[in-house]
Formats: C-alpha cells, sequence, structure tokens
C-alpha cells in the first residue's frame, strides 16, 4: 500500500476530486493547511501598516491506495491540481505499513 | 417656535437616522450571505457608499431630484441645495424653488438629510448583487453616478412632481423610486459582470456558494427590519399620529406574513426551512409593503407581504435557472418584491385610509385605472434605470474595467482589492471557487 499526500492550491481542490473519483478512489482526506514553498508569501496591510504574511492558504489531501494504483493517482492530482502557475503544490508518495478499518477489524488492502 | 414644526422635524430626523442605520443592515446581510475571503471587499463597499451618496447627492442630485423644473427632471436650484427656500413654510406660504417637497413643514435641511439616506439606500441595494468579483473603484464610480444622475431624474418623475406623479402613480415611500431602482441598476450590472468563478458547473447547472456566516445574515435583516420603522413611518415627514402609527403595523404585518409564506414555501419545495429564504422573504415583505404601507389596511399588508415572500423564494430559484448570479438574492427582494409592491397599491388600495390620494384600488371597486398606472410607473423606471445604467456599466467596462482577474476572484478580493483580511486569525481556505 501507498500512502499519497499532496498539498494543492484550495480551489483545485473540486477538480482534484473529481479526476479521483474518476479513477475509482474512494475516498480521502482532506484538511487546510498554510505553507510555502518558493512561491513565498505575499505583503498584506493592517490599519496601514504593511507586513508580510509567507504561509499562504492551502489544502492537503492524504489517501491511501493500493500499490499498483498509486502512479495513476500522482498523474492524476498532478493533471487535475495543475495551473501552471507558481504555487501549484508538491505531491508526497510514502510506503504504508498497515491499514486496518475500524468497524470491521480488516486488515490491509481490504481496509481500504 | 411652532410645536407642530419642532415635532415633525424630530420625527423627520429620528426617522432618518433609522434608514440611515439600515447601512450596517445590508452590510451584515451581504457579508453573512458571502464567502468569508471577500468579507473586507463587502463591507468596504457598504461602508464608502454611503459616503459617495452623500457627496453626489448634495452636489446635484437632490437638485435634479426636487427643483422646480419639466415632468423629467429638476431645473432650478439644482446644485448644492443652492435655490430660494423658505422652509418650513408649506402651501401657499411656500417660496422656493424645490416646491415638489413643500408639503413637509420641516427645515430644508432636515428634507435634504431624509431623502439623502433614502438615495444611499438604493445606492446600497447593488453592492450585493455585485458581490465577490466587482473592482471596488467600478463599485464607487457606478454609486456616484447612479446616486447624482440616475436615481434623481426618476425620483423626480413621481417624488419631484414629474409625469408620473402627474399621471396618478403612487409609491409612497419608494418600493420603485428606492428598492426597483436599486435592482435594475443591480440587475445591469449583473449582466455586464457575468456569475462568479464555479456558480455554473461544466453542465451549466447553478452550484452552492454557501455564506459564510448566518449570524450575520440574520443580524442584518433584523437592523434592516427596524431601519425600516424609520423608512415608512418616516415617509410621513410629519408627527402624523394616525399615520404613522397605521404605517409600522402594516410594514411589520407585511415582514411577518413575507417570513412566515417563505418559510412554509422553501419547506415546501426544498424540504427544509432555509433560513436564507426566512430572512429575504421578511426582506421581500418589507420592500413590497414600502409603496402602499399607507394606503392600504393591516390585513392586506398581511396578503401583500405573503405574496411577496411567495415570490421571492421562487424569484431566487428562478435566477438561478436563468443563469443571472446574483450572490444575496438583491434582485429577486428588491427588484421582484419592489414591483409587486408598487402593482399592490392598485389593488389594494382604499380611500378611506387616506384621502385624497391614491383612490381605491381594483379590489376594493376602483377599477383598473390605477392598476395601470402603477403598471405604467413599474415599466418606464425598470425601463430607463436598467437602460441607463446598462450604458454607465458598459462604459466603466471599456475604461477601467469591472471584474477583477480570475486569479483574484479565486484568492479572494480581501487581499487582491484591499490588502487585507476580515479574519486573519483564522485559517479560512475556499475550497471551491
Amino acid at each position: 500500500m501507498k500512502k499519497i499526500e499532496a498539498i494543492i492550491k484550495p480551489h483545485r481542490l473540486e477538480d482534484v476530486k473529481e479526476a479521483l473519483n474518476a479513477i475509482g478512489v474512494a475516498g480521502m482526506t482532506a484538511y487546510e493547511v498554510k505553507g510555502y514553498g518558493r512561491q513565498k508569501g505575499h505583503t498584506e496591510i493592517y490599519r496601514g501598516a504593511e507586513y508580510t504574511v509567507d504561509f499562504r492558504p492551502k489544502v492537503k489531501i492524504e489517501l491511501v491506495v493500493d500499490d499498483d494504483a498509486a502512479q495513476a493517482v500522482e498523474d492524476a492530482i498532478v493533471e487535475a491540481a495543475r495551473t501552471g502557475n507558481i504555487g501549484d503544490g508538491k505531491v508526497f508518495t510514502y510506503d504504508c505499513a498497515a491499514a486496518v478499518r475500524i468497524r470491521t477489524g480488516e486488515r490491509g488492502p481490504e481496509a481500504l | 417656535m411652532d410645536l407642530k414644526i419642532a415635532l415633525d422635524t424630530v420625527w423627520v430626523l429620528v426617522a432618518g437616522m433609522l434608514v440611515f442605520f439600515m447601512n450596517l443592515g445590508f452590510g451584515l446581510v451581504e457579508s453573512g450571505f458571502t464567502r468569508a475571503k471577500n468579507t473586507v471587499n463587502i463591507i468596504s463597499k457598504n461602508f464608502i457608499v454611503f459616503a459617495v451618496a452623500t457627496i453626489a447627492f448634495f452636489v446635484v442630485g437632490w437638485g435634479l431630484m426636487f427643483g422646480d423644473g419639466n415632468g423629467f427632471f429638476g431645473t432650478q436650484g439644482l446644485f448644492m441645495l443652492s435655490g430660494a427656500d423658505n422652509s418650513p413654510a408649506v402651501a401657499e406660504a411656500y417660496e422656493g424653488v424645490y416646491s415638489a417637497i413643500s408639503w413637509t413643514g420641516v427645515p430644508l435641511l432636515a428634507k435634504f438629510f431624509f431623502q439623502l439616506v433614502f438615495a444611499g439606500t438604493a445606492a446600497t441595494i447593488v453592492s450585493g448583487a455585485v458581490a465577490e468579483r466587482i473592482k471596488y473603484v467600478s463599485f464607487i464610480v457606478f454609486s456616484f453616478v447612479l446616486v447624482a444622475f440616475v436615481y434623481p431624474v426618476v425620483g423626480h418623475w413621481i417624488w419631484g412632481g414629474g409625469w408620473l406623479a402627474e399621471l396618478g402613480f403612487w409609491d409612497f415611500a419608494g418600493s420603485t423610486v428606492v428598492h426597483s431602482t436599486g435592482a435594475w441598476a443591480a440587475l445591469a450590472g449583473v449582466l455586464v459582470l457575468g456569475p462568479r468563478l464555479g456558480k455554473f458547473g461544466k453542465d451549466g447547472k447553478a452550484r452552492v456558494i454557501p455564506g459564510h456566516n448566518m449570524t450575520s445574515a440574520m443580524t442584518g435583516a433584523m437592523v434592516l427590519w427596524f431601519g425600516w420603522f424609520g423608512f415608512n413611518p418616516g415617509s410621513t415627514m410629519a408627527a402624523d399620529p394616525g399615520a404613522i402609527s397605521h404605517i409600522i403595523v402594516t410594514t411589520t404585518f407585511a415582514a411577518a406574513a413575507g417570513a412566515l409564506a417563505a418559510t412554509v414555501l422553501a419547506w415546501t419545495i426544498l424540504g427544509k426551512p432555509d433560513i436564507g429564504m426566512t430572512i429575504n422573504g421578511a426582506l421581500g415583505g418589507l420592500v413590497s409593503i414600502t409603496a402602499g404601507c399607507a394606503f392600504v389596511s393591516p390585513g392586506s399588508s398581511l396578503i401583500i407581504g405573503a405574496i411577496a415572500g411567495a415570490i421571492i423564494v421562487l424569484g431566487v430559484l428562478l435566477l438561478d435557472r436563468v443563469k443571472i448570479d446574483d450572490p444575496v438574492g438583491a434582485i429577486a427582494v428588491h427588484g421582484m418584491g419592489g414591483i409587486f409592491g408598487t402593482l399592490a397599491v392598485g389593488l389594494f388600495a382604499q380611500d378611506a385610509i387616506a384621502p385624497g390620494t391614491t383612490g381605491n384600488g381594483l379590489l376594493f371597486g376602483g377599477g383598473f385605472g390605477l392598476l395601470w398606472n402603477q403598471l405604467i410607473g413599474v415599466a418606464a423606471v425598470g425601463a430607463a434605470v436598467f437602460g441607463v445604467s446598462l450604458v454607465v456599466w458598459l462604459a466603466i467596462k471599456a475604461t477601467i474595467g469591472v471584474r477583477v482577474s480570475e486569479e483574484e476572484e479565486m484568492e479572494g478580493l480581501d487581499i487582491g482589492e484591499h490588502g487585507n483580511r476580515a479574519y486573519p486569525d483564522f485559517v479560512v481556505t475556499e475550497t471551491t471557487f
């Protein structure tokens, strides 16, 4: 099993979700995060004073899939999340050692 | 000093202050019904619009609206309240150039303040409909033109002794003058702007873009309802005990009936009593009783409010169907509610309630005459305001532009337009457009 984490632009989440549904991914976890990479931050103003905001709002999604599905999932995320502009995000893939479905106790790929 | 003048002036000014307070109501309703990333932009628009309206109405709006002139606009005392005037003298004793409003016995500046807060209301209606995609500067420019020229000219037709007043068209506190005018201007803006990104999916279906704060929306609606106690009863422009008591009851009855009707209808159609529909139903009831609040009975006001509440629910759903993106429902509430309310005068007016004004409406044996006049007024104001506003919006689009960039719209107008954010201590990230 592989765990795939992707950090994407928030407004791409809908498209990424649709793309993953289209290739049969059954579920995922998404949360709001803040971060920065090469994009760096931007300047905001508060009552006339400027300040720099380094951390920009992003969405992080996590999902665990079968080994053979991992490549297709990576590709689908990259394609759906890409705008071509700086700050599009990154995808990371890790090995996943175990998985258990709490309700039934199933283990391994059956639990996904 | 005459006690009546003192009482009338205090009443007009207090009522004017209540109408001023409606700016807060609009700000809260509109920011509540839109997304967190655009909150600073919405409240900025709702704040500055009254400042813009104040200058615009002082410079030329008042003169165009109330100055003596022809049937279409005022020509005397045009700029900066410069015309001769001996208010609070009334009727034959009045000597001045603002004779269309010489029926009220209060000082000139009390008349000006009360009319100013109405002009500001018309402008602030536009704000919600064009929200979440309009450039800040473009909204400011349009608001100035609306209050300086568009609103006062149609206002002159009806309240300034113009051709609709001569015809026998009645709009007591502004279902048409204020609310429909704002809504027609907003509709033109919405058509020039186009819908928000992501409002209509690839399949063409309307998608929900939920507002971020229902507490704010509800607070705003209550502030508006409260402000309407100045808007309608204040339009007597005199502390006339019978009239203001009558009007405050018809006003609140229509709001109550509108809220209930919209809730029941939404519950039936959508399966749930949607608070957004309850709020807009109450506001629709208020808008629709504004024209007739002094001319119809409390019983009739319940019927008018209930019908308006139903119209608002169907109107909001219809606008989604025809791909007109109005984030807060302003076109349904102020446009459809305003049109219906104005026509309702032609149906429900009773001569006995305000003798010597409207006469009886269709349902009280007055025949079609009044209804026909109301229809002419609704159509004329609609065509004029929509047509002129469309030209103004297109001119703004061709010069300074009207819509923010796609990227800015997705990131939110708060950062893009203002460099501010409304809730800096929270992560508030939009996961759709």
